[in-house]
């Protein structure tokens, strides 16, 4: 070794510590493939080193669980023998690459985390976010990619993708955030295990062919922060096929249905290396893996590049001899390679052979369990963290302007721009498209002409993805809760139960004491409201590192919530829909601005406090709404979110395409917020019996009586440019 | 034989992408652009040439809307 | 009344218009690599991306042994439906006149719009009213024909979601038996899910094959 030079396990990313560690539980050096190995199973990404210890305070129980956390996706149960499965998970380091192809391979990965477990995907959601785009041409760029990118895969495929977010801060601006989540539907039956199984079973590897694609990609950029010279990362981007993946996920959920699988897992970070290992895990058995039977793309392929590389759309199965023709044969029917690369052993080793000869042996914990986990070192950040931005609109400005700016602001306006990219409808489930409501609806039978005959009720899910950086910054805790109650509240607007939760937590650096405390102190805001609501976490992802050298990203939890409703032909709507109709407001809401949309404009940083919850309170007013919804007493809900109850009031007009006159309780501030607390309901005046009305719908005009008063035309147009004005 | 099949959009028919690529080059600084069309290229290693024309007619273009240009031993 | 669905590799909305099919008659799917039509009394060719829109859209699709047959069964009149993809796919094949280009606007579209009916006298249209209200949703869906077409569906006034030359939204060929058009009629057949607009096209031709039926 030259002077200077790093030795190789440190240039892989390990310590010296981890490199002892590997060194004592092999009783002797590795070598070059068992290095590469290691040092992937061994990141950040893969082992979850900072983040596993502190996971185990999520709450994952609860009735309608059939899956929990540890296998590809989690799953709940929503009656008639049916599940649904769901994940949410991160691309952030890929796509601040390449957005395109970043995003793209995101939802191609959390597509295929969902049929590994046997659940067909019917719906996919995005949550993104970005530097501010009015200034930021970077964020423009990666916007549109990564729209172009998730449209380019969905689509293809024939997955609707019927929600998402977007938001934009200047925290992000080097740092983008691509979470993509995924929804399947599967018989209880047909949900299966990664675990492998049978001693002498075959293992098949299916798909795309094997190439040099993200060696050293996803889980090497996700271990460090970015810095200079990421321009030469790229040629590890993994580029995703979504017609090689259709036929992939044909094939995979005919191999299960003919129970021709004894088990079945992606290939995703790390490739081979941690989708054979983590399967020889769940079965607690070996695995024998011959590198020179995979077919490769390229030429001259090392062993290590095999056991490393990245392509994608592939899979791996274990299937009994007797069986493997079958399987071959389903697979020759779907156009999809397939080939049989090693078999179970009885060992509890991993044994890698490149045409018969040995060239890596590990034992299977070492590779999976014994990765060492670290606890964080919490301390209170002493300086803020965040600074505020240009002040865009004067703290005296009068009401109506102050409204016009929040409905144009990137982060309130129309998302028309992006979600008309996107095909909400292919497979006929979707009963609420993107800004018909608050939560994608999806009805759960194939509809027929037989449906709901006689007024039978139609069985439906609900899905929504809700994140929040800026107000999780202003106290972690709190805002980390806030998050889930307003998700669940996206959910009873539309009159559903949430089932369970995936969450996926983007955060800084969390060898920093500062990024430590708010990693520990969201979670265990986002424990607590999942006790709460009573909904459980099945799953879900971490993504760390998102630092840049002016500091970390906000702390940005992000969570997907699936829920039920009895009949999708009462699922809720935002806009109003009758003239006349009275508007109440239900719920204990304790507006105030830090943290808020408003305060944004004014030029704020995320600094103060964010508003005291009732639980009580908030159970109450999510079980008003979801009651008044499924009994069509509401013929409008929406919950207050960004941007305060002017802003939500506005979005029920907008979505209605008609007026209302409001007056608001005294001393109530009309754009404070207070997430996931209060909500706006219409209906008529008996529906409406008992609640605080506060107006009525009607008219062409916005009217907030002593505060403002804006035409619905402009109200829409100043809605519907915000976002698209800024994009080509 | 090593051949190079290049495919434009027939002249006359809109092409945005062409438009899009004209409309960017100058924002990114570059000047004295006109006249931009986007096409595909197909490389093919073919045992006979005489066999090209047909390719192109049936498969490698639409031949109602683009023109395509064979150009062997590439 | 049986509908045949031609599912090919990358096909996604062929459940969709069997289910819609379904609806009038009967539906079953046909395989890409099958040339038996199974005595189907008229063929949906439906949307999607067959062959991942490979080189063009449609243009591998129309070699499929299935197509052959879809060929012969135009040929000999049979009722032929192209929806979308399959609309790319009979342009490809030369059952239909024309192209679909790529959206002026480069980009995917999907969206809910307005069309007017301009021919009500072909079997797929004899039963809609005079307006449709159709979803869009396409990357390559701006028609465009050199000759003379038999316009059926043209775009309502500014709700041309891709630039196809004289708001061109379906065309019949010359015989009346094969129909394209890029709006999904298969995806307008339950109120719960959109409008029912769609579900008059499946119950013009449903009307044309009893009526033909009754007449042989």
């Amino acid at each position: 070794m030259s002077a200077g030079a790093q030795p190789k396990h440190r240039e892989l990313g390990l310590t010296d510590h981890e490199y002892d560690l590997i060194v004592a539980g092999l009783g002797r050096e590795p070598g070059d493939v068992e290095l590469a190995m290691l040092s992937l199973m061994w990141s950040e990404h893969c082992a979850y080193k900072h983040s596993k210890k502190l996971l185990t305070r999520l709450p994952t129980e609860g009735e309608h669980v059939l899956v929990g956390p540890g296998e590809n996706a989690g799953a709940v149960d929503v009656g008639d023998g049916l599940a649904i499965a769901f994940k949410v998970e991160s691309h952030n380091h890929p796509s601040a690459v390449e957005p395109f192809q970043g995003a793209a391979t995101g939802v191609g990965g959390i597509l295929r985390d969902v049929f590994a477990v046997g659940a067909r995907p019917i719906a996919v959601l995005d949550s993104l976010r970005f530097g501010e785009p009015a200034t930021s041409q970077r964020s423009r760029y990666l916007l549109e990619h990564a729209v172009a990118g998730i449209g380019h895969y969905g689509n293809s495929i024939g997955v609707p993708t019927i929600g998402g977010e977007i938001y934009f801060e200047p925290s992000y601006e080097q740092n983008c955030l691509i979470n993509a989540m995924a929804v399947g539907l599967a018989p209880h039956e047909r949900l299966t295990s990664a675990a492998a199984a049978g001693v002498g079973n075959v293992v098949v590897l299916f798909g795309a062919l094997t190439g040099r694609d993200g060696i050293g990609g996803a889980s090497v950029l996700a271990s460090a922060e970015l810095g200079e010279g990421d321009e030469a990362k790229r040629p590890t981007v993994q580029i995703g096929d979504p017609f090689t993946e259709k036929k992939l996920m044909e094939c995979s959920l005919e191999l299960l249905d003919r129970g021709l699988l004894a088990a079945l897992q992606d290939l995703g970070a790390a490739g081979l290396t941690s989708s054979a290992s983590e399967m020889a895990s769940k079965g607690r058995v070996g695995l024998d893996i011959d590198v020179g039977r995979v077919p490769l793309r390229e030429a001259d392929m090392e062993p290590f590049e095999i056991m490393v590389s990245e392509s994608q759309e592939r899979m791996l199965c274990v299937v009994e001899p007797g069986r493997v023709p079958e399987v071959l044969s389903v697979c020759e029917k779907w156009e999809v390679p397939a080939t049989a690369i090693g078999e179970v052993t009885e060992t509890h080793s991993f044994r890698i052979f490149n045409d018969g000869e040995l060239v890596g042996e590990l034992p299977v914990p070492l590779l999976v369990d014994d990765c060492p986990l670290y606890d964080l070192e919490p301390e209170p950040p002493t300086v803020p963290l965040y600074v505020g931005g240009e002040q865009q609109v004067a703290t005296d400005a009068d009401p109506a302007t102050i409204l016009r700016a929040l409905l144009a602001s990137p982060n309130i306006a129309s998302r028309r721009v992006v979600f008309e990219q996107y095909d909400p409808i292919v497979q006929s489930r979707t009963v609420r498209r993107p800004e018909q409501a608050d939560a994608a609806v999806l009805a759960l039978p194939v509809l027929s002409a037989a449906t709901g005959v006689g007024g039978a009720p139609i069985p439906a899910i609900a899905v929504s993805i809700d994140g929040n950086g800026r107000r999780v910054a202003v106290d972690p805790r709190a805002g980390a809760a806030e998050v889930v109650y307003e998700c669940a509240a996206n959910l009873a607007c539309v009159g559903a139960e949430p089932l369970g939760l995936t969450n996926c937590l983007n955060f800084g650096n969390p060898e920093k004491p500062h990024v430590a405390w708010q990693l520990s102190e969201a979670v265990d805001g986002l424990a607590q409201a999942c006790r709460d609501l009573d909904v459980p976490v099945v799953g879900g992802n971490v993504s760390l590192y998102n630092e840049s050298p002016d500091g970390p990203i906000l702390p940005t939890p992000v969570i997907g919530m699936v829920g039920k409703l009895p009949d999708a032909r009462r699922a809720g709507q935002i806009g109003f829909a009758n003239p006349g109709d009275r508007i109440a407001l239900i719920g204990e809401f304790n507006p105030s601005r830090d943290g808020s949309e408003v305060a944004k404009l004014h030029g704020s940083a995320p600094a103060g406090a964010l508003p005291a919850k009732d639980v009580s309170a908030i159970r109450v007013a999510h079980a008003r709404v979801r009651e008044g919804v499924r009994a069509k007493d509401f013929a409008s809900a929406h919950d207050i979110a960004e941007g305060g109850i002017a802003v939500a009031v506005a979005e029920c007009c907008i979505a209605g395409g008609v007026g209302a006159v409001i007056r608001l309780p005294e001393g109530l501030d009309p754009f404070g917020e207070d997430l996931g607390t209060a909500f706006i309901v219409s209906g008529a005046t008996e529906a409406l019996d008992g609640l605080p009305i506060i107006g009525a719908v009607g008219g062409h005009a916005l009217i907030i009586t002593d505060l403002l008063e804006i035409p619905i035309s402009e109200v829409s147009a100043v809605h519907a440019g915000g976002l698209s004005a800024l994009l080509s | 034989m090593r051949a190079r099949v290049l495919i434009r959009p027939k002249a006359g028919i809109l092409d945005p992408q062409g438009q899009a690529v004209e409309r960017a080059l100058p924002a990114l600084g570059f000047s004295g652009v006109s006249a931009v069309h986007v096409g595909r290229l197909v490389e093919l290693d073919v045992d006979d040439a005489t066999q090209l024309p047909s390719m192109c007619e049936r498969l490698l273009a639409n031949p109602l809307v683009e023109d395509y240009e064979i150009i062997e031993n590439a | 009344m049986k509908f045949g669905v031609i599912r090919f590799p990358g096909t996604c909305d062929d459940v969709d218009a069997q289910l819609a099919a379904a609806r009038v008659g009967e539906a079953e799917l046909l395989w890409h690599g099958d040339r038996d039509l199974k005595g189907v009394d008229a063929v949906v060719v439906p949307g999607g991306f067959s062959y991942g829109d490979y080189l063009r859209a449609g243009a591998i699709a129309r070699f499929a042994p299935v197509m052959e047959s879809v060929i012969e069964f135009a040929n000999e009149g049979g009722l032929v439906l192209g929806i979308c993809n399959g609309f790319q796919i009979l342009c490809e094949a030369g059952l239909l006149p024309g192209a679909l280009l790529d959206n002026e606007s480069l980009k995917f579209v999907f969206r809910q719009v307005q069309m007017d009916v301009v021919d009500r006298n072909t079997p797929f249209t004899r039963n809609c009213p005079p307006t449709l209200s159709l979803p869009v949703k396409h990357m390559s869906g701006r028609y465009y024909s050199p000759e003379p077409v038999q316009v059926v569906l043209r775009y309502a006034a500014d709700h041309n979601p891709n630039g196809s030359q004289d708001d061109i939204a379906g065309v019949v060929n010359i015989a009346g038996n094969v129909f394209g058009l890029m709006p999904h009629p298969e995806h307008a057949v339950d109120p719960l899910t959109g409008s029912e607009d769609g579900l008059t096209i499946f119950e013009s031709i449903r009307a044309a094959v009893d009526e033909r039926v009754r007449v042989a």
